[in-house]
C-alpha cells in the first residue's frame, strides 16, 4: 500500500503543503499532472468542452519542482499553458478542470478559461495568454516586496518563444538595476508554436541571455524534480535575502503540439522518442525504485488511484451548472468612487 | 471557396503581379499560418518572400513599416489583434506620421492583418476586435472584411495602396465559404461602402461578423432594411451611408464591440449631424455589453449581437419610432 492520499477536498495551501512531506507526493502530483492532461486532450477531441488548450505534457517535473520550493505567499504570473503550474501550486484537478469546462463554481465564475487560471490563496496571479506579458508584471511584485521589505519572492513562468519579445528584455533589465527579489524561470521546450527554437532565436542556452543583465542564472534539468528544486530554492534564496533577481533556464520539451489542434508535424525525427528517455514521470518512477521508497507494485497501485479520482472528478465537473447570464457583468469594475455601478 | 483560401488568393495574385510584395508573421511561412491565411505561399514563392518571425510583434511590425519605406510591400501577420498591442507605437506613432512628417516624401505602403473577434472560445484576452485602437488615427486607414468576396477584394486594394493599411478579420468567418471572383474586377476600392441588401424600411450599417448576423436578422424579422458593409472604417464612405439613411429616414448601426468608445458613435453622430431634420426616428447602435468576452459557451454566444435579438430591436424600433433597451436591460440582467 501507498500513503494515503490528500482528500479530493483538500485546499489549495493543503495541496501546497503537502509536495513537501515527501518523494511519493511530489510523484504523485506529476502523475496527477500527467492523467490531467491526457483526459484533457480526449475531453477536447471529443468536443465536450470548447476553444483552445495547450497542454504541458513533458513539463510536469518543472512545475511540481518549482511549487515545491515557493511559498503560498510568493507571487506567481504564469501562462497559456499553465494547468501543470496550477495543479502544482495547490489548485485542484476541479477547481482547474471546471475553469476549463467554463462552470459557475470554477475560480472566474466561468469567465476565464483554459489560458486564465487564478488561485490567490497560493499566489497564483490570472495566467496571462499574451506572450511575455506577466514579466512586466512579476517586476512590479518584486518592487511591492522589496519596497516593503518583505521577504516574499516573485516568480515568472514563462516559455523560451518569450525570450524574444521586448518585455522580457526590460523586465529583465529592470529587475536587474533595481536587484528586485525576482525569479525568472523559463521553460525551454524547444518550440513556440510550430516553430523549432533554433528557426527563431540565434542560441538555444537561453540562460546565456542573462549575462548581459548581469543577472546570475542557472540551467538545469526540468525533466528532473530534485535538480529543479535545488535551482529554485537557490534563487529564491538570493531573492529573499536581498540579492536580486535570477534567472533560471529549465531544459524540457513539449511533448505534445502547441495547441489543441496541432499535431506536431514539424518536429524532426525522432526528437520526440528521444526526449521520452527523459519523460518527468518514468524518471520520477524510477528514482523511487532506485531508492526504496515505492516498488513498481506499489507505483502501479497510486497511478490508478490517481487516474480513478481524475475519472471521478471529470464526471463530477461535467455535472455542475453553468455560470448565470448575468455573470458576464460581474467584476469589470473595481467599486470605487470612479465607478457609480 | 472560403474566406481564408479567398485570403491566400489575394495575397498570392498580388505576389504573382508585384515582386516587392512579401509577407511576415508568425508561423506564416512553414505553417502556412495559423488560420492557413498563407497556406502554399512559401512553396510558391520562396522564404525571401515569405518570412516566419520570432514573437516579436514590435519589431517585425517595426521592420513592416521600415521595409515599406524603403520600397517594398510588406504585409504583416498579427495573429491574433491583441497582439498588437506591443506594437502599436510603430503604427500609430510611426507609419502613420512618416508622410506628415516628410512633407510627403517618405510613405509607408504596409498592410498589417489581424484576426479579430469573439465566437470561438478564446476567451477574453483573445476575442476582442478592438477596432478603436487604430480607428481614430488620421493617415492610418483601417479595413474590414465579411464575406471570401470582400477578403479577396479588399486584401487586394490594401496592398496596392500607398498607404498603411489594417486590415481586420473576422477569425470566426475564416473556414466560410462563399464564391470569389479573382482578378482586376474582383478587388474593391479602399474607403468604398457596398451594399449588401437593398431596402427601404430602414438602414443598417454593419461590418465583418455583424453583416452577416444583421443579414440574418433581416431575414428572421422580414423588415426591408437596407444593410450597408462599411468595409472600410477609417475613412469610412459618408456618401453611400448619408444617401441610404436620407432615403430611409433611420439608421440602426450594428456592432461587435462593446458599446463604449465604440465606432458607431461616428457614424451616429455624422449622421445625426447632416440629416437631422429628416430622420424619422433616433438613429441607434445595437452592441455587444460593456463588457470583457467570456469563455462560458452559453455567455460568449450572447456577447455579438445575434440575428434574435437584432430582429428583436429592429421591429420595436419600427413599431414604436424609439430606441429599444438591449437585452441585458430588457431582460433585467444589468442596468447599461
Ligand atoms: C504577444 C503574443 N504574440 C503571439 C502570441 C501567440 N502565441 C501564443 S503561445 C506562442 C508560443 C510561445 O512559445 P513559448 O514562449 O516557447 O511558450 P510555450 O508555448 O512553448 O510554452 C505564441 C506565438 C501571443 N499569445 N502573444
Ligand atoms: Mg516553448
Amino acid at each position: 500500500m501507498t500513503e494515503a492520499t490528500l482528500a479530493t477536498s483538500a485546499s489549495s495551501v493543503e495541496r501546497r503543503a503537502d509536495l513537501r512531506a515527501g518523494a511519493v507526493q511530489r510523484f504523485e502530483r506529476i502523475v496527477e499532472i500527467r492523467g490531467f492532461e491526457e483526459r484533457l486532450n480526449v475531453l477536447f477531441a471529443s468536443g465536450a468542452i470548447h476553444g483552445t488548450t495547450h497542454l504541458a505534457l513533458g513539463q510536469e517535473a518543472l512545475a511540481v519542482g518549482l511549487a515545491t520550493e515557493l511559498e503560498p505567499t510568493d507571487l506567481v504570473t504564469g501562462t497559456y499553458r499553465g494547468h501543470a503550474l496550477a495543479l502544482a501550486l495547490g489548485m485542484s484537478p476541479r477547481a482547474v478542470l471546471s475553469e476549463i469546462m467554463g462552470k459557475a463554481e470554477a475560480p472566474t465564475g466561468g469567465l476565464g478559461g483554459s489560458m486564465h487560471l487564478c488561485d490567490m490563496a497560493i499566489g497564483l496571479l490570472p495566467t496571462f495568454a499574451i506572450v511575455g506579458a506577466g514579466l512586466p508584471v512579476s517586476v512590479g511584485a518584486g518592487l511591492a516586496f522589496q519596497y516593503r521589505q518583505e521577504r516574499h519572492v516573485s516568480v515568472a513562468l514563462f516559455g523560451d518563444g518569450s525570450t524574444n519579445i521586448g518585455a522580457f528584455h526590460e523586465s529583465m533589465n529592470l529587475a536587474a538595476i533595481w536587484k528586485l527579489p525576482v525569479v525568472f524561470v523559463c521553460d525551454n521546450n524547444v518550440y513556440g508554436e510550430y516553430s523549432r527554437i533554433n528557426l527563431t532565436t540565434p542560441i538555444e542556452d537561453l540562460h546565456l541571455r542573462a549575462a548581459s543583465y548581469a543577472m546570475p542564472s542557472a540551467v538545469v534539468d526540468g525533466m528532473d524534480v530534485p535538480a529543479v528544486r535545488t535551482a529554485v530554492a537557490e534563487a529564491v534564496e538570493r531573492a529573499r535575502s536581498g540579492g536580486g533577481p535570477t534567472f533560471i533556464e529549465a531544459k524540457t520539451y513539449r511533448f505534445a503540439g502547441h495547441s489543441r489542434a496541432d499535431t506536431a508535424p514539424y518536429r524532426p525525427a525522432g526528437e520526440l522518442e528521444h526526449w521520452q528517455q527523459r519523460d518527468p514521470v518514468l524518471l520520477a518512477r524510477r528514482a523511487l525504485e532506485a531508492e526504496g521508497i515505492l516498488d513498481a507494485a506499489a507505483i502501479a497501485d497510486l497511478e490508478s488511484r490517481v487516474g480513478a479520482a481524475l475519472d471521478e472528478t471529470i464526471e463530477t465537473v461535467r455535472e455542475l451548472p453553468e455560470p448565470a447570464l448575468a455573470t458576464m457583468f460581474d467584476n469589470i469594475w473595481t467599486p470605487g468612487e470612479g465607478a457609480a455601478r | 471557396m472560403r474566406l481564408r483560401q479567398a485570403i491566400v488568393a489575394a495575397l498570392q495574385d498580388e505576389m504573382r503581379s508585384d515582386p516587392s510584395v512579401m509577407i511576415m508573421g508568425e508561423d506564416v511561412a512553414v505553417a502556412g499560418g495559423p488560420f492557413k491565411t498563407s497556406e502554399g505561399l512559401l512553396e510558391e514563392f520562396g522564404p525571401n518572400r515569405v518570412r516566419d518571425t520570432p514573437i516579436s510583434e514590435m519589431a517585425f511590425t517595426g521592420a513592416g513599416v521600415g521595409a515599406a519605406i524603403a520600397g517594398l510591400k510588406p504585409v504583416v501577420e498579427i495573429m491574433f489583434m491583441e497582439f498588437l498591442g506591443v506594437a502599436l507605437d510603430q503604427l500609430v506613432t510611426g507609419a502613420a506620421k512618416m508622410r506628415y512628417l516628410s512633407k510627403g516624401q517618405v510613405s509607408v505602403p504596409l498592410v498589417v492583418r489581424a484576426s479579430v473577434g469573439s465566437g470561438s472560445g478564446f476567451g477574453s484576452q483573445h476575442s476582442q476586435t478592438l477596432e478603436n485602437w487604430v480607428t481614430s488615427t488620421p493617415g492610418l486607414t483601417v479595413a474590414t472584411v465579411s464575406t471570401p468576396q470582400t477578403a479577396y477584394g479588399i486584401m487586394r486594394a490594401a496592398v496596392r495602396d500607398p498607404g498603411p493599411t489594417i486590415v481586420l478579420e473576422p477569425r470566426a468567418l475564416y473556414a466560410v465559404r462563399g464564391p470569389v471572383e479573382r482578378g482586376e474586377s474582383g478587388i474593391l476600392r479602399l474607403g468604398k461602402a457596398l451594399i449588401a441588401r437593398p431596402g427601404s424600411a430602414l438602414t443598417i450599417v454593419a461590418m465583418g461578423q455583424t453583416v452577416t448576423t444583421s443579414l440574418a436578422a433581416v431575414e428572421q424579422s422580414g423588415i426591408d432594411a437596407e444593410v450597408i458593409d462599411l468595409l472600410t472604417l477609417a475613412p469610412w464612405d459618408r456618401e453611400t451611408v448619408l444617401e441610404s439613411v436620407a432615403r430611409t429616414g433611420r439608421l440602426v448601426v450594428v456592432e461587435e464591440a462593446p458599446e463604449s468608445g465604440g465606432w458607431g458613435s461616428e457614424i451616429v453622430a455624422a449622421v445625426t449631424r447632416e440629416l437631422f431634420s429628416s430622420l424619422a426616428a433616433a438613429p441607434f447602435r445595437i452592441t455587444a455589453p460593456n463588457a470583457p468576452v467570456p469563455y462560458n459557451r452559453e455567455l460568449e454566444a450572447r456577447f455579438l449581437p445575434q440575428p434574435s435579438e437584432i430582429a428583436r430591436q429592429l421591429t420595436s424600433y419600427l413599431a414604436t419610432d424609439s430606441v429599444p433597451a438591449p437585452w441585458w436591460v430588457a431582460e433585467g440582467i444589468h442596468h447599461d
